[in-house]
């Protein structure tokens, strides 16, 4: 591989891992009070609230049931309102977090959704209003679920940044395609998928491992 | 009843007027149905301060939806809840946070938070009365010594057994120094040998710290080691109440005999089976004593007084409250009937409770 290739190589790695990291942010940030707002205005949650349950529901499923692809070009004059521009890696981040933010507030509500509803009446006996009922037991006890949820949702993240090179945000998938597919550059291929495979493990392994020090239910 | 009560229950009744202030808990007939089936049809009762006093009943008798009530976890359809004389039924979620922390609950699965320490969860209801941290743990400390825990401060409840985390469960729910403490079935998921222990705890608690501890269970043994007074639910209404021991000595209604079944003797199957009406060999009696008349030497009395022979099946004598309480199972001939007669006359002037079951035909 020659120097430039290699530093092309360098660049999209820290493009695919700003892309990622920052949607990944931006998805907990906001996904995670999604997945709560889910289960807290369900039948018998904390803030029951049918009319809203559903019309969360629908929206969440609606950003959901869009391809990436397409919500990629469809959120193009939203990117121009938010960023300034519609081209380039910080312009993939609006998309590639408003994709990830209603995947991941499906992934957190059903962790959340698994916490033993004896702990909540345990904490309305002893007084506690809603936000202490969300601060001391859904989120703690939904905490190795919700890291191990994050996990998921980075990794498909990483898969889902390669298709915004179709709006020019680089990263590893724009290079493959560019270089490794259509100019016949292999060895370009082959680094691009290692550097891919030891990402996912990398951030796999990780999120593992947090998951195994924050759970304590056995 | 007042007569106010009913009219202006809405509009704040003035705390302190409504009942006597030794009175922890007084219910006024409430009413709570889920669909057509009512779980409370008119309960009406209460707990005086510092008594350990036991529900108990079958499962889906209406114990858990009274004791949800007590603290605003389940609504009545109708009917009053008064808490230290303050009527709380009506009350909204905001009004009832303070209250419950007045009152201590401990559950049958425990409910203790995995993601927190034996102390941090102890610490829980201190932490949402917003003490100070240092404080909370000082009182956390305080607690777990006193459940005989300590060394567990920093363990998860993971770690800890089904007795402990009752314990931790008991500390937590004493935390926030509780005028009440609700025991939900805490000992049902236990096993025979720590559920004494955990009783007995309780009971150190009431003595020492003179809480009042309201529990619900659907077994007699349970109520027959702590509790001093009872009160038998079944289909949602009180049936029977009392002092334990004297609920034991005579029950009335027919669900507290079958509660009361497992721990008081019974009359041995085969001879059950084989009991006829017919007058012919053997008559059988079930003789109940109780208090003064239990503490008599019954049965020589019974010999020295009336000519002719008994058999003692079955039965003994029981302490509950410290109050012996009796049951045993007599076969007298039949073929004199006089005999049979002077025997029970003998025993009714003796104020025990004798009770024909019937004949068998050939001596067991």
């Amino acid at each position: 591989m020659s120097p430039i290739l290699f530093e092309l190589l360098i660049r999209s790695i820290w493009e695919t891992i700003l892309m990622t990291a920052a949607s990944g942010l931006i998805s907990l940030v906001f996904g995670l009070p999604l997945g709560l707002a889910l289960i807290a205005t369900d039948r018998g949650g904390i803030a029951e609230s049918l009319w809203v349950n559903r019309a969360l529901g629908a929206v969440i499923n609606g950003f959901r049931s869009v391809p990436f692809i397409i919500l990629l070009v469809a959120l193009i004059p939203v990117t121009r309102l938010i960023v300034g521009t519609s081209i380039g890696t910080w312009a993939a981040i609006v998309p590639l977090s408003i994709a990830a933010t209603p995947y991941y507030a499906r992934i957190a509500e059903v962790s959340l959704r698994e916490v033993d509803h004896g702990l909540i009446e345990a904490a309305r006996a002893m007084g506690g209003n809603r936000w202490t009922i969300i601060r001391e037991v859904l989120v703690p006890e939904a905490l190795p679920g919700i890291v191990a949820g994050f996990t998921v949702t980075l990794v498909t993240l990483i898969g889902a940044s390669a298709m915004a090179g179709a709006i020019g945000a680089g990263g590893l998938g724009d290079l493959a395609i560019r270089y490794g597919y259509q100019r016949f550059e292999t060895s370009v291929m082959v680094a691009v998928v290692i550097v891919l495979i030891i990402l996912v493990c990398g951030i796999q392994w990780a999120g593992d491992q947090l998951v195994a020090r924050l759970d304590h239910r056995v | 009843m007042n007569q106010h009560l009913s009219a202006t229950a809405d509009a704040a009744v003035p705390i302190g007027t409504s009942d006597v202030p030794s009175d922890v808990v007084r219910l006024v007939e409430l009413k709570r149905r889920f669909g057509v089936t009512p779980a409370l049809d008119g309960v009406s009762l209460t707990v005086r301060k510092g008594e350990i006093l036991g529900i108990i009943g079958r499962s889906g008798a209406g114990k858990s939806t009274l004791i949800r009530c007590l603290n605003g976890l389940e609504r009545p359809d109708s009917g009053q809840v008064f808490i230290e004389g303050r009527e709380i039924s009506r009350l909204g979620e905001r009004e009832l946070q303070p209250l419950r922390r007045r009152i201590g609950m401990i559950f049958q699965h425990f409910n203790l938070l995995s993601a927190k320490t034996v102390e941090e969860n102890v610490a829980l209801p201190l932490k949402i009365e917003g003490r100070p941290r240092a404080e909370r743990l000082e009182r956390a400390a305080e607690l777990l010594a006193l459940v005989g825990l300590l060394e567990k401060a920093k363990a998860y409840p993971a770690s800890l057994s089904g007795g402990q985390k009752q314990r931790v469960g008991i500390a937590r729910a004493l935390a926030a120094r509780p005028a009440l403490l609700l025991s939900d079935e805490a000992t049902s998921a236990l096993d025979p040998e720590t559920t004494r222990s955990i009783l007995a705890l309780l009971k150190d608690i009431n003595r020492q710290l003179g809480l009042t501890i309201l529990l619900i269970t659907h077994e007699m043994e349970v109520i027959r080691s702590i509790a001093a007074r009872v009160a038998v639910i079944d289909a949602g209404r009180i049936v029977e109440q009392g002092p334990v021991w004297s609920v034991f000595a005579d029950p009335k209604s027919a669900i507290t005999q079958s509660l009361l079944g497992g721990i008081r003797p019974q009359l041995p199957a085969e001879i059950q089976s084989r009991l006829t009406r017919t007058e012919s060999g053997e008559a059988i009696l079930r003789i109940d004593v109780a208090g003064e008349a239990a503490r008599q030497p019954l049965l020589s009395d019974l010999a020295a007084a009336v000519p002719g022979s008994f058999r003692l099946i079955h039965g003994g004598i029981d302490h509950v409250q410290q109050q012996p309480v009796g049951t045993l199972f007599l076969a007298v001939p039949g073929n004199d009937a006089n005999h049979l007669t002077r025997v029970i006359a003998f025993l009714k002037a003796r104020d025990a409770r004798v009770e024909v079951l019937g004949h068998v035909a050939n001596p067991v």
